[in-house]
């Protein structure tokens, strides 16, 4: 399952790197606390976060995501933007709470 | 002895813009040097919870980062408030960060934590008002479990 197919079954919305949907997703995380998601999360998770500001590019990047999804309306900045894009880090937005997101993702995962 | 790679990064308290800044830039130089896997997860969140600790708490910091042939030799030096009762601060969920700095999805007690997790061997010298120093050791050779 590639971003580019989350992008269409969830219709986010991709703020950052439409050239980089090839992706593969391995799995997903869920997590507002940095320290957490750094220790936790997976190479090749989506994680998907309510933090919007810069540093969360570090973390994914750090971690080797495959793309953060800000859930519930979080607009990334425009520095947050240009370190995504920076780091090849594909951002994408959308209104669903981050449970929406993560159960649709799931479901998704366990349906291939 | 023969080193692999030496280097040091400079830290500047405070300042959240380029937080993870030198962790990408040490991360990227432990790829080219072919540090498996594992051991560059663990040696990625060490060196980024040290950065961020001094991003948050210090003045200033120096992150020093010597590979061997079977070790990765971290250490952290910063000048700033110290930690008062180190066992206290080790304590999941303790922190003494700020509103601003909690905001941010920091602060949640978990950075010293995360630390020794990923460490092989770790010691802390604090002096309250002075700084305080880790030193970390991460051996190459992967652990059971």
């Amino acid at each position: 399952m590639n971003l580019a197919f989350l992008v269409d079954k969830l219709e986010l919305r991709t703020a950052c790197c439409e050239n980089r949907l090839a992706r593969e997703v391995q799995g997903g995380y869920v997590g507002d606390l940095l320290s957490d998601v750094i220790a936790n999360s997976k190479q090749g998770d989506v994680w998907i976060t309510r933090q919007s500001h810069q540093n969360i590019v570090a973390v994914a990047a750090l971690r080797e995501h495959a793309g953060i999804i800000l859930a519930l309306g979080a607009e990334p900045g425009a520095d947050t933007l240009n370190k995504a894009d920076r780091e090849g880090i594909p951002v994408f937005t959308t209104g669903l709470s981050s449970f929406a997101v993560a159960g649709m993702i799931y479901s998704l995962m366990n349906t291939q | 002895m023969d080193w692999a790679y030496q280097s040091s990064f400079s830290i500047e308290g405070g300042n959240f813009e380029n937080a993870g800044k030198a962790s990408i830039e040490i991360k990227k130089i432990l790829k080219n040097l072919k540090i498996s896997d594992e051991i560059l997860r663990r040696t990625a969140i060490v060196v980024y919870e040290s950065e961020l600790n001094i991003i948050s708490y210090a003045d200033q910091g120096v992150i020093n980062l010597s590979v061997t042939g079977d070790k990765i030799l971290i250490s952290v030096d910063d000048v700033g408030p110290g930690i008062e009762d180190i066992e206290l601060a080790m304590q999941e969920g303790y922190s003494t960060a700020t509103d601003r700095i909690r905001e941010m999805g920091f602060g949640a007690g978990m950075g010293l934590l995360n630390i020794k997790n990923c460490s092989d061997e770790l010691q802390i010298f604090s002096e309250v008002n002075k700084g305080t120093h880790l030193s970390i050791i991460i051996n190459r050779m992967e652990r059971e479990s």
